[in-house]
């Protein structure tokens, strides 16, 4: 092998405070002669494990993952425990995962008042209002039609919420970024219906409603209804899960998540938004001028380091690989460039591909860490040319009071010690 | 065919395929969907018949809706149903029917989909009407005797009527 040198010293810089060049990602030798110089220990004979002495366990129908493996799990906070279920959030523990697709079982959710258990053959999807002929469709009649995939993302307009308030978050990515998921999902253009059912020339919106116990309802501009809006059947290959929507739910890539209706049961199309309780009381936006921003649907180029991130504690000064996401609900991610040094330097990231729009791009960038205190930060911009804001600019945009949307830049600070903690810069 | 007619066929016979549907939709008349579209529009649409004022909404909120929104809608444990305009200004920016809804038939909408939490769908209309109309005469909207129906409602002009700005089609600086 022609590298021979100490780790990292053949390693070009990119950014200040240690910040590599990402092509130590793009040759494949350069970083097996980092790793593989790295890995060298003083030798030690090995131990037999005892797993390879005796025959495993039987395969099981439906797989978990290793017991090892029991920290990852979804955050539900304990809140309002005198009306359970009532309104609950479960939360996509980031900190722990990686690529770009979230497991059905740690896919995030918000539910109002209880997760369903609807039988598939008693639902019913009806597409009436503002158009020629009235229709119902059964689960079965729609697994019928042509089906599509597509990779999106989901993330509720209140994610990352808790970032416009004064005092930065104790806590993991989990409680910050939770409510964002990344998935497969297949089912069938809403177009095909509605071109079925014959839009009336005068519809220019539709109201698509839940059939849970909320009957949550959320209007959706037509042109977005025909040109991506997916009624989603399958995630990540499987029949999607009762908490995400079971049998059926509405998937409107890149808008706020609250309109990807769960267990869609209707939709009607109309002449104008209708102004319901979730579309007003909530997500809109109070701005600083006391006005409230509404039909702010799209959500806007956003990322954040997933590793190093609150609760990882590093492990010395050496080669680190910082790793996080970046989605853009108005297209794809162009770039990511990460900080080291609170913004004042940025080094470009590796995207890692597929990178696609409306959905979760992984992006890794390598990092060598003196030991010292850092601060980590990424940006990300999407192919409309728009770049990530910082925090300071949103607040100075919008307000404290916006509660909805937060898209700044996250900061995370390594202290001398070692330990990583979410912070304002 | 030549190479080149099989790829101008084949491209030509992607789209076409996309769009095929097998056209399993079945007829279903507005009267049929009634059940399910509870939808009522700012103007009233939807609104149906049936009336009611305070004083019936009082005794039906302290029965089915005060362990969770507390007497007289202060809130706690779930949100508070009172609170004027001057609350948007404070620092929390807190939202109440009172200081921020636009519309009053947004009350009836949701109280009649969605409430009481433990029992959605269990109220009369009359009972809905009561309800709204409480929870409008708790924020000082409207009067005690003020008779809430398909007519008035729509009517009832919300403090923060003039406080939304549509965005989309567009986007936030
Ligand atoms: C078991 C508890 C419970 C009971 C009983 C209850 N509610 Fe609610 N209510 C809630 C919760 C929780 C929410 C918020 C739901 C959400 O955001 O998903 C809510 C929301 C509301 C809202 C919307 C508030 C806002 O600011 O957006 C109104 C209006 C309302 N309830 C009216 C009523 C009325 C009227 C009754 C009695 C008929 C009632 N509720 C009974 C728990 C309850």
């Amino acid at each position: 092998m022609a590298n021979r040198k100490e780790p990292g010293t053949d390693l070009e810089p990119a950014a200040g405070n240690g910040l590599l060049h990402r092509r130590v990602f793009l040759g494949a030798g350069a970083m097996a002669g980092v790793l593989g110089a790295a890995g060298m220990a003083h030798a030690e004979p090995l131990t037999v494990p005892e797993w390879v002495t005796k025959p495993g366990k039987r395969p099981l129908p439906y797989t978990q993952p290793s017991p090892f493996e029991g920290k990852v799990q979804r955050t539900i906070p304990d809140q309002n425990p005198l009306y359970e279920p009532g309104s609950a959030a479960g939360r996509t523990p980031h900190q722990f995962l990686e690529g770009m697709v979230t497991p059905n079982g740690l896919h995030f959710e918000v539910t109002h008042n209880g997760v369903p258990d609807i039988d598939p053959d008693k639902h019913l999807l009806v597409i009436h209002g503002l158009v020629k002929r009235p229709l119902k469709f059964t689960v079965n009649s729609l697994l019928r039609y042509p089906l599509t995939s597509r990779f999106h993302f989901v993330e509720c307009a209140g994610n990352s919420g808790a970032l416009y308030g004064a005092n930065p978050v104790k806590g993991t990515v989990q409680q910050l970024h939770g409510l964002l998921s990344g998935a497969e999902w297949t089912g069938v253009m809403l177009s095909t219906l509605l071109d079925e059912a014959g839009i009336d020339p005068k519809a220019q919106w539709l109201l698509a409603e839940g059939g849970d116990a909320t009957g949550l309802t959320r209007s959706i501009p037509l042109a977005k209804a025909m040109d991506d809006v997916m009624i989603a059947l399958y995630q990540n290959g499987e029949r999607i899960r009762p908490n995400n929507g079971y049998p059926m739910r509405l998937l409107v890539p890149g808008f706020q998540g609250n309109m990807n209706i769960k267990w869609l049961r209707r939709i009607r199309l109309t002449e104008g938004p209708m102004q319901t309780r979730y579309e007003t009381s909530r997500y809109s936006l109070l701005l600083a001028d006391g006005k409230a921003a509404q039909y702010k649907l799209q959500l806007d180029a956003k990322s954040f380091i997933t590793r190093p991130s609150p609760g990882y504690q590093m492990q010395g000064a050496g080669l680190y690989e910082i790793s996080g996401l970046a989605w853009s609900g108005n297209g794809t991610v162009k770039q990511v460039e990460v900080s080291a040094d609170g913004g004042k330097s940025w080094a470009l990231a590796a995207l890692s591909g597929p990178v696609l729009p409306k959905m979760l791009t992984r992006f890794r960038a390598p990092w060598k860490w003196d030991g010292g205190p850092a601060v980590l930060q990424s940006r990300v911009t999407d192919d409309t040319g728009y770049v990530q804001p910082t925090r300071d600019a949103l607040l100075l945009a919008r307000g404290a009071k916006a509660q909805y949307h937060f898209n700044g830049i996250t900061t995370f600070q390594v202290a001398a010690g070692g330990e990583v903690s979410h912070v304002y810069a | 065919m030549s190479t080149r007619s099989l790829i101008a066929a084949l491209l030509l016979a992607l789209p076409a395929a996309a769009a095929e549907s097998p056209h399993l939709g079945e007829p279903i008349t507005e009267a049929d969907i009634a059940s399910w579209n509870l939808d009522i529009a700012p103007d009233g649409a939807g609104l149906p018949a049936g009336r009611g004022a305070a004083a019936q909404g009082e005794a039906i909120y302290t029965e089915k809706c005060a362990v969770c929104h507390g007497f007289d809608g202060v809130g706690t444990p779930a949100d508070a149903l009172v609170g004027d305009q001057k609350l948007l200004a404070t620092p929390k920016g807190v939202k109440t029917v009172g200081s921020y809804w636009p519309y009053a038939t947004i009350i009836f909408d949701y109280t009649r989909r969605a409430m009481p939490l433990n029992n959605p769908q269990t109220l009369t209309n009359d009972e809905v009407y009561a309800l709204t109309a409480y929870i409008l005469k708790l924020n000082g909207i409207i009067g005690d005797k003020d008779v809430m129906n398909a007519k008035s409602l729509p009517r009832v002009k919300m403090p923060n009527r003039d406080g939304f700005t549509q965005i989309y089609p567009g986007n936030l600086k």
